[in-house]
């Protein structure tokens, strides 16, 4: 069958297979292999992208449902050659070591501080609860999103004071 | 501008890592990221009986299947001799089964398609007839006289048996124990659990038949070691074997060994003459691949009435699954459990440990635990707790009462072992002192009159890492030496070559850092090469916290030569005597008279320029070093841990942790917390979480993240971190291993931690996890089993 799907702000048309999952579209086919698979049961994150500005766990669900949707992955996070402020973030609090659930936990605690800016720590726990990390025991992602929160991007500042 | 050491990130301290602008970006480079032109991929048919007789297996479905390429199966690699390879421990693991299978999960087929849901695919239409055989699940029923025979390919075995090892003085220890007034004694089980990285296990096979060289790109943290024993089991010339092992996505003990599955790749490589590419789902990781622990500990402890540790004695039975695949040194089938006798100053112990087949995967070494010390010191940090309960001593003043003191060291502990370093009671106090220990007790009994529970736990744990002096430590007759290669451009910059493998440690930054510390280049204007056999010196990988021990020591040591002949040509350049020169961060000043002097950059270019150079000085700025390290080094930490337990459903919350670490110099401390960090939250997991248990068929009852669960941020506290810092007094840096002190350490501190919530209840051990099951049953005074299915 043929899809076009939006990921990162560009229309890509492909001839899959019905059953092709979202993540082996979004690697296989389009070569994005910073959205990773981990586990197939939908508890690890790694694979989790955002649909239509929504977390989603790409392992789970099948590239045809992404046809005519937007989808965001870890490479479409850095804006003209600046990173998210959720990547600054993770550098800065060495929020990561190994670096393979880092895709799916930026991308979900991005959505996150788009609705809640100014969250506590034990939202962000909340929030990161269906991404796990084997390296870093989830303190400086706690304190990565905490950067991020504190540092905005200075357009989402102009955005909030206009508001 | 002058431009400051700080600014210039010079040495030692808190850097931003290196490998974060690609991780952040996507951009990192994982074995499944890799794509070659027309590879093919491989997918595993494996075994649903833990015990059973192969009679037949028809491929010819799957063969036709019209993006098959291949299909492998046992008895195909019998004819190439491949259907076993060598383990480990000195024994054999098959590759596909060929009598027998003996695990639920082993690799019985392989099939190489074009792409990797058609592989999957055709695996449903291999046709297997099984003869299913009675299973040996229970380590205590093995040796039972009726236990079925698991490793019947081995010629004459009758039993289940492996090996029989003991450390320590028994007559000693005996002689103590007769004379104690106070004996307590446990059965203390430290379950089957599993490293689960979240990136798999996989491999990339590549044979080039024109040239013969074979390429394996693979996520190991041993690349080195792979491609000798590549070379060993393939017959392989091991010149024409490359390994290249990319970015990996945490490994945790689990990507040491070499799993069927890569040896299924590269024949396949070989059978279709094109790339073949391998990598495991979540369910085969967890059923098949190393597994850790399984120690079945009956623990004793001697002591006066007063709490004075006389003598600790531990018997062991040890599950090693379906074949001896142990990763460990030669001379040590139990690793170094026998540093058992942990922290404390008594003169005896004894310990015996046997090891049984039984069918489960095989593996036993891995998880972070630093070659079985992750056992050693969950038994001693039980057994010290169930002593304080029947003394009635509080766990802290017991401890303070045993601990050795900083004047004791160098300490030749019972069982043989020369603890470098250490100041224990310090460590201790100040974990105390940050936790506010009095005030917890405090609060603990106000709560117990509310009929609440909550439990204080304390662990002191001392490892021995940095595998090894070369006379005691071999893996398969492999000295556990680690070379390092340091090249200066002409330029000034640098490239630093290494043998070990990180899956995160930050090895791109921290050993820039040692270069940098030494030389006075800016880190970042070093380079560090890893992870591929064609273009880094020989060495055993990353494992048993070694890389920095060993690894670091040996870049250390090559960076101390490169700053000794950059003196030498520095005062040739500057017409002294090296006697005469003044070594600063990066610069050579002539003594008194520090305005002239020249630095490592203008050194550099002069050793490559066309300057005469003195006597015996070869051109170039270059040093090597293999590092055969004299001893282990020996990192400590005090873990106190504060828990609440709900009486009603037997849930844990932890709500505190203290973790007071000692690993000697710190190259980057903020690396090295965020590798405590993750020991911690292993620590909550194994103690409250994570089991591979069977049924009693031997089905695996932990095959997916569904049932072996792990700690998300949610069972995580916010760790409070505090620091003591006693050089190693033989490492060139005074660095100590820290990448599994955390996760050595902190099991015992939250099972303590609850048990001490449970005291009321007169209840002194229960096994991990402590899961609300099991919590809720040992308010009832029935703990159970965990490796076992529940069954009432």
């Amino acid at each position: 069958m043929q899809v076009t799907v939006n990921v990162n702000g560009e229309e890509y048309t492909r001839e899959i297979e019905p059953r092709m999952l979202l993540v082996h579209f979004l690697r296989d086919e389009l070569g994005l292999t910073g959205t990773h698979w981990g586990c197939d049961t939908s508890n690890c994150g790694v694979c989790v992208v955002q649909v239509d500005a929504v977390p989603v766990k790409s392992c789970t669900m099948l590239a045809a449902m992404a046809s005519g949707h937007e989808v965001l992955t870890v490479e479409g996070l850095e804006r003209d050659g600046e990173l998210d402020p959720i990547q600054q973030g993770f550098m800065n609090e060495h929020g990561l070591q190994c670096g393979f659930c880092t895709p799916g936990m930026m991308l979900t605690a991005r959505w996150f501080l788009d609705g809640n800016p100014h969250p506590s720590d034990i939202e962000i726990r909340e929030a990161i609860s269906g991404n796990l990390c084997r390296c870093t025991g989830y303190e400086n992602i706690v304190r990565a999103v905490r950067w991020a929160a504190d540092h905005p991007r200075v357009a989402e500042t102009e955005e909030v004071a206009a508001s | 501008m002058t431009v400051t050491a700080e600014q210039a990130h010079v040495g030692f301290g808190r850097r931003m890592r290196k490998e974060d602008a690609r991780f952040l970006r996507g951009k990192g480079n994982y074995v499944d990221d890799i794509v070659l032109p027309g590879m093919l991929h491989g997918a595993v048919l494996r075994s649903p009986y833990a015990h059973a007789r192969l009679v037949s297996i028809d491929t010819s479905a799957a063969e036709a299947h019209p993006k098959v390429r291949a299909v492998i199966t046992g008895a195909v690699l019998e004819t190439l001799n491949l259907a076993w390879m060598p383990s480990l421990s000195h024994d054999v693991v098959a590759v596909l089964a060929t009598d027998k299978v003996r695990f639920n999960g082993q690799e019985v087929a392989f099939v190489i398609a074009e792409d990797r849901y058609s592989a999957r695919d055709a695996l449903e239409l291999i046709d297997v007839e099984y003869e299913p055989l009675p299973p040996v699940i229970d380590a205590r029923r093995a040796l039972d006289p009726d236990a079925a025979v698991i490793r019947d390919d081995i010629k004459g075995k009758t039993d289940n048996h492996i090996f029989d090892w003991e450390v320590g003085d028994k007559a000693a220890t005996d002689a103590a124990f007769a004379d104690a007034e106070v004996v307590v004694s446990e059965d203390i089980l430290y379950p089957r659990v599993h490293p689960a990285p979240l990136e798999t296990c996989g491999a990339i096979a590549d044979m080039d038949k024109v040239t013969g060289k074979l390429t394996i790109y693979c996520n190991t943290q041993a690349p080195h070691a792979h491609r000798t024993l590549y070379a060993i089991v393939a017959g392989l010339p091991e010149h024409k074997i490359r390994i290249v092992s990319p970015d990996i996505g945490g490994g945790f003990g689990n990507k040491v060994g070499i799993y069927p599955g890569y040896v299924l790749a590269v024949v396949g490589s070989i059978v279709t003459g094109r790339p073949v590419k391998w990598v495991e789902d979540r369910a085969e990781n967890l059923m098949s691949t190393s597994f850790a622990r399984d120690y079945h500990m009956h623990t004793e402890i001697a002591a006066t009435r007063e709490g004075k540790i006389l003598a600790t004695r531990v018997n062991v039975l040890a599950d090693h699954g379906a074949f001896n695949n142990t990763a460990q040194p030669t001379k040590y089938p139990a690793g170094f459990f026998h540093i058992f006798t942990g922290s404390y100053d008594y003169p005896a112990a004894h310990c015996t440990v046997k090891g049984v087949y039984t069918n489960k995967a095989p593996g036993g070494v891995a998880y972070a635990c630093s070659f079985r010390i992750t056992e050693a010191a969950y038994a001693i940090e039980r057994i010290v707790d169930c002593l304080a309960f029947e003394l009635d001593i509080d766990p802290a003043e017991l401890r303070m009462k045993n601990l050795l003191h900083a004047e004791q060291f160098p300490y030749m502990s019972p069982t043989g072992w020369e603890y470098d370093s250490g100041d224990y009671p310090r460590t201790l106090q100040m974990a105390m002192d940050i936790a506010g220990y009095d005030e917890l007790r405090r609060e603990q009994v106000e709560k117990r009159e509310r009929g609440e529970l909550m439990g204080i736990g304390i662990s002191f744990f001392t490892e021995g890492v940095g595998a090894g002096p070369r006379k005691h430590m071999d893996i398969l007759g492999l000295g556990m030496a680690d070379g390092a290669e340091l090249r200066v451009h002409p330029t000034g910059k640098a490239v630093v070559r290494i043998s070990v493998q990180s899956q995160g440690q930050g090895h791109e930054t921290t050993f820039a850092q040692i270069v940098s510390e030494i030389t006075g280049i800016p880190s970042d204007d070093i380079e560090v090469v890893h992870g591929d056999t064609d273009n880094t010196p020989f060495g055993l990988g990353t494992y048993g916290s070694r890389s920095t021990p060993v690894s670091g020591a040996a870049v250390a040591v090559a960076a101390k030569r490169v700053l000794d002949k950059a003196k030498i040509i520095a005062a040739a350049m500057m017409e002294v005597s090296p006697d005469d020169i003044e070594v600063g961060r990066g610069t050579f000043s002539v003594k008194g008279d520090p305005t002239v002097s020249k630095t490592i950059q203008e050194v550099a270019l002069a050793a490559h320029g066309p300057m005469e150079l003195p006597e015996g000085v070869e051109g170039h700025l270059d040093a090597a070093c293999v590092y055969d390290p004299p001893n282990l080094t020996y990192p400590y930490g005090a873990y106190i841990a504060v828990v609440d337990v709900d009486p009603n459903t037997g849930a844990v919350k932890v709500r505190r942790f203290i973790a007071v670490d000692d690993c000697g110099t710190r190259i980057n401390p903020m690396i090295v917390e965020g590798q405590i960090h993750g020991g911690l939250a292993d620590g909550v997991g194994m103690a409250l979480m994570e089991v591979i248990a069977f049924d009693e068929e031997g089905n695996c009852l932990g095959g997916s993240f569904m049932d072996y669960q792990l700690p998300t941020a949610m069972e995580c506290p916010s760790w409070e971190l505090g620091e003591t810092v006693t050089p190693s007094p033989h490492h060139p840096i005074g660095a100590k291993g820290v990448g599994e002190s955390a996760t050595v350490g902190s099991p015992a501190a939250v099972v303590n931690a609850v048990l001490d919530a449970l005291k009321s209840y007169g209840v002194r051990h229960a096994d991990m996890p402590l899961t609300p099951a099991q919590v809720w049953r040992t308010i009832q005074g029935r703990p159970f089993r965990t490796d076992l299915a529940i069954t009432d």
